[in-house]
């Protein structure tokens, strides 16, 4: 445990504004020298923008970088750098179809009469990858290495260029438990040595091996720096999603009793690598929460179900029939409706109407030769835009120019037109105003009364306890946890992702 | 937006372009808008606009829908020589026209497939997929021919290319229907909505479950039954197949066609009709160029400046000055929101 040092750099009160959007609002952020300090938060939570902010990528809007004690002011990564801050991403920077030696010296090589020489980096590259327990051929391409070993390399460009402060973001994505333990030696070295050390992950348990002391963003707020000595699992899973225990939880889950027969079942369904399998039914008439941090498998689920990755495992049913479902359009062709996560990316046509948006996917299903003529779409528009209150001057306007909640409510009209039987809805209330939130859960509770099957992934546990009769937990890429009845409370299921102390009923 | 009104497709700047472009020309040639009957069928400048037009403008018709898709096809020029050379090798050795152009038509049915196998299945970028058969179509069509212009004389096959039909020439009747008939088919059933939303967004189209695989093999098909169409017009105006220059460059002018039509390149709304202007925009540069008689070195140069004004005019930045500067505070448009 590092001791109470100086800060090696300190971060005060950093404000950024994006538009109209405080990205960080006041926050600080302190590293010492021989520390690893994790820093946690949900997408969203400022994360990403108060790295890029520590790097240089990005000026703040207000506050105050300290760099050994003294006010500095980077201008771009590269001042940054050569500053002393170092960052290691997980996609690795470097060149792959370069060797080893030359992407530790890149742009440093050592010469003489203005010759590069090679002997010199070949035998200094060498020397330097052995200080990392690295005994390779340092002539070799990085690419031919596992992305450990590039990971490594990649950490020892960084020491050597800045050598005071390493930033590492998410390096252990991408690596296996092997590999992941030569990394957090590499990271115990550096730490001995007395770097420090700012670790961005969404692996708990990771942060628990390897860190000292935490540091907890959530919508661009500071919620508080602690050591990790003195914090359990499931109080920082709490920090993170501001579920605050002492108060209880006044909503009452959703009775169980209302909902109808079996719709739609998903039987051993899995993706090696991507997704253990699970089984999952739903009724008619029910909400089924999914809840689970970023990472943990919960759109993988998603997009397993709705083909957009095919399952290499498992069956589906649906209405007791079975059905095959290897890509969207079959899934659509069954009932199926999805409105993803990113919107911008995977929902909305931007340049297309909101008309066009709305009937896009009934017309997917109706085929290329009957077309819906100009009225009926006027009409199908016109129905459940009133029906989902979506706010547009007329319906023929660029979907791209209304704002984020009546957008996620068009995707949403446009599988209700589809007259689906099973919706899924992941993170539906991501990005978009609090006006438009409420209005989003309301409606999934009438979407429920109507007898659909709903799936909801969501952050925002108030809401999953708002609306779900059941909810699924998902951790590692399984799903570790069902909880019914009375156990769906926040505190229940921020004790379910956090660890396996609560009894599972989990699929295997 | 209701529906549009013939008076608003009017005032696009297409048809302002094209107008200005005439103009001009009979400024250069007084006689550019007499047309003369005679032996059964029009004469004049303005019918060698069209009739000289209709290959890039058929091109462009199949182009469109591609560009539409957020893709490209560089090989409709080789495709149409292709065509040519199987065409003109089937009747010059006795096959009847009857069977060679329905096969001249299925050689660049098959082209087109080729390019949409390549873009869909084997993701390549529709750029480098269809510069392939770009190089080696035109390869492949020197094959058919033997590396020699094939000459023929067969009246059917020279009457696609020199014909009239009700005092049109033939190309300009084929263009013609070709543009109903593609216009009709993508509005009146769902393929121009589908083939829009493909383009805008691949991803969110996979999601809203549209099979865009089978949409864009359709579209680069298209285009290549659309270029040999282009081809058997060129070789039955010239009675013969020259696998050197038969369609060669014309690819550029068709995307040109289509991008001054108003599609734009990344993808999304596109406009069959429009692109077809865009094609008589060209051609009538080109045409006036050579009535005007300045050395045709000139075309070049004065046509790549036309284009440049023609597309700035068309930005949506222009036309926020333009009606800043030119419309009054009229409030714009009512729609009744609902």
């Amino acid at each position: 445990m590092a001791d109470e040092a100086n800060p090696v750099l300190e971060a005060r009160g950093i404000v950024k504004i994006f538009g109209q959007h405080r990205a960080l609002d006041g926050v600080d952020f302190a590293v010492r020298p021989g520390e690893v300090h994790a820093l946690l938060g949900e997408n969203g939570a400022g994360k990403s923008t108060l790295i890029k902010i520590l790097t240089g990528a990005y000026q703040p809007d207000g506050g105050e970088i300290m760099l050994d004690g003294a006010p500095v002011r980077f201008t771009d990564p590269l001042n940054a750098q050569g500053a002393g801050i170092g960052t290691v991403y997980q996609e690795v920077n470097l060149l792959p179809n370069r060797s080893v030696a030359e992407n530790l010296f890149l742009g440093r090589q050592p010469t003489r009469f203005g010759l590069v020489q090679r002997k010199a980096i070949v035998s200094q590259a060498a020397a330097l990858m052995a200080t990392y327990g690295l005994d390779i051929d340092v002539r070799a391409e990085l690419g031919s290495y596992s992305v450990a070993v590039q990971q490594i390399v990649a950490i020892a460009r960084a020491v050597e260029l800045s050598g005071k402060v390493l930033v590492l973001d998410e390096p252990t994505a991408s690596l296996d438990r092997n590999e992941v333990d030569k990394l957090f030696d590499v990271v115990a070295k550096l730490k001995a040595r007395g770097l420090g050390i700012i670790f961005i992950t969404h692996f708990l348990d990771q942060v628990f091996a390897l860190a000292d002391r935490v540091t907890i963003l959530r919508n661009g707020q500071l919620i508080g720096t602690r050591d990790l000595s003195q914090l359990t699992a499931t109080e920082v899973v709490r920090m993170m999603l501001g579920k605050d225990l002492a108060y209880g939880h006044s909503a009452l889950p959703v009775a169980e009793a209302a909902k109808g027969p079996v719709k739609v079942t998903f039987s051993g369904l899995g993706h090696a690598g991507r997704m253990a399998p699970f089984t999952l039914s739903l009724h008619e008439g029910e909400v089924v929460g999914v809840a689970g941090l970023l990472g943990s498998g919960r759109t993988e689920m998603a997009r397993l179900m709705f083909g957009v990755d095919t399952a290499d495992e498992g069956e589906i049913t649906v209405s007791g029939k079975p059905v095959k479902i290897r890509n969207p359009a079959q899934a659509v062709m069954a009932g199926f409706g999805f409105c993803p996560e990113d919107r911008k990316l995977d929902g909305i046509f931007g340049e297309l109407s909101v008309r066009e948006n709305i009937i896009i996917a009934l017309q997917a299903k109706l085929g290329w030769f009957r077309a819906l003529h100009r009225d009926e779409q006027d009409e199908i528009a016109g129905r459940y835009a009133d029906d989902l209150d979506i706010r547009a001057a007329n319906h023929d306007m660029p979907v791209k120019l209304l704002s984020g909640g009546n957008q996620q409510k068009v995707i949403l009209a446009r599988w209700l037109a589809n007259d689906p039987t099973f919706l899924i809805l992941d993170e539906p209330t991501r990005g978009i105003d609090v006006g438009a939130h409420a209005e989003i859960v309301r409606t999934i509770n009438r979407l429920r009364e109507d007898g659909l099957a709903l799936l909801v992934i969501s952050s925002e546990l108030d809401e999953v306890v708002a609306y779900s009769n059941r909810v699924v937990v998902m951790r590692d890429r399984q799903m570790v946890a069902e909880l019914h009845g009375a156990d769906i409370t926040p505190a229940v299921i921020v004790g379910a992702i956090a660890d396996n102390s609560i009894p599972t009923e989990a699929q295997v | 937006m209701k529906r549009q009104t013939l008076t608003s497709t009017l005032l696009r700047p297409q048809f302002a372009a094209l107008a200005a472009v005439m103009f001009i020309n009979w400024l250069l040639f007084p006689g550019f808008f007499t047309i003369t009957w005679q032996d059964g069928r029009f004469f004049g400048s303005l019918i060698d606009v069209l009739n000289r037009g209709a290959p890039v403008a058929i091109l462009a018709i199949g182009v469109t829908a591609v560009i539409a898709t957020k893709g490209v096809d560089l090989s409709v020029g080789a495709v149409m020589a292709i065509s040519g050379a199987v065409a003109a090798v089937m009747v010059s050795t006795g096959t009847p026209a009857t069977i060679a152009i329905p096969i001249a038509l299925l050689a660049g049915l098959v082209c087109g497939f080729w390019n949409g196998v390549l873009v869909t299945y084997l993701d390549i970028q529709p750029i480098i997929a269809t510069l392939v058969l770009m190089v080696a179509g035109r390869g492949l069509a020197q094959l058919i021919t033997e590396g020699s212009i094939v000459t023929f004389s067969d009246p059917l096959l020279s009457y696609i290319g020199t014909g009239a039909l009700l005092g049109l020439p033939m190309p300009v009747v084929i263009a013609l229907v070709l543009m109903i008939v593609t216009t009709l088919a993508v509005r009146r059933t769902a393929l121009g909505l589908l083939i829009e939303a493909v383009g805008v967004n691949r991803s969110a189209a996979r999601f809203a479950g549209i099979s865009s695989r089978l949409l864009l093999l359709l579209v680069y098909s298209f285009a290549g039954f659309c270029a040999a169409i282009a081809g058997l017009i060129v070789a039955g105006d010239i009675r013969g197949a020259d696998a050197n220059n038969a369609g060669l460059w014309l690819e550029l002018d068709a995307i040109l066609a289509v991008v001054l039509g108003g599609t734009s390149l990344l993808g999304g709304r596109f406009s069959i009709p429009m692109s077809v202007v865009g094609a008589l925009i060209i051609q009538a540069m080109n045409t006036g160029i050579l009535i005007s008689g300045f050395s045709p070195q000139f075309n070049l140069v004065v046509k790549s400046g036309v284009i440049i004004l023609i597309l700035v005019l068309q930005s949506p930045q222009a036309g926020q000055w333009i009606s800043r500067r030119f419309v009054p505070t009229t409030p714009p448009a009512k729609r009744s929101a609902e």
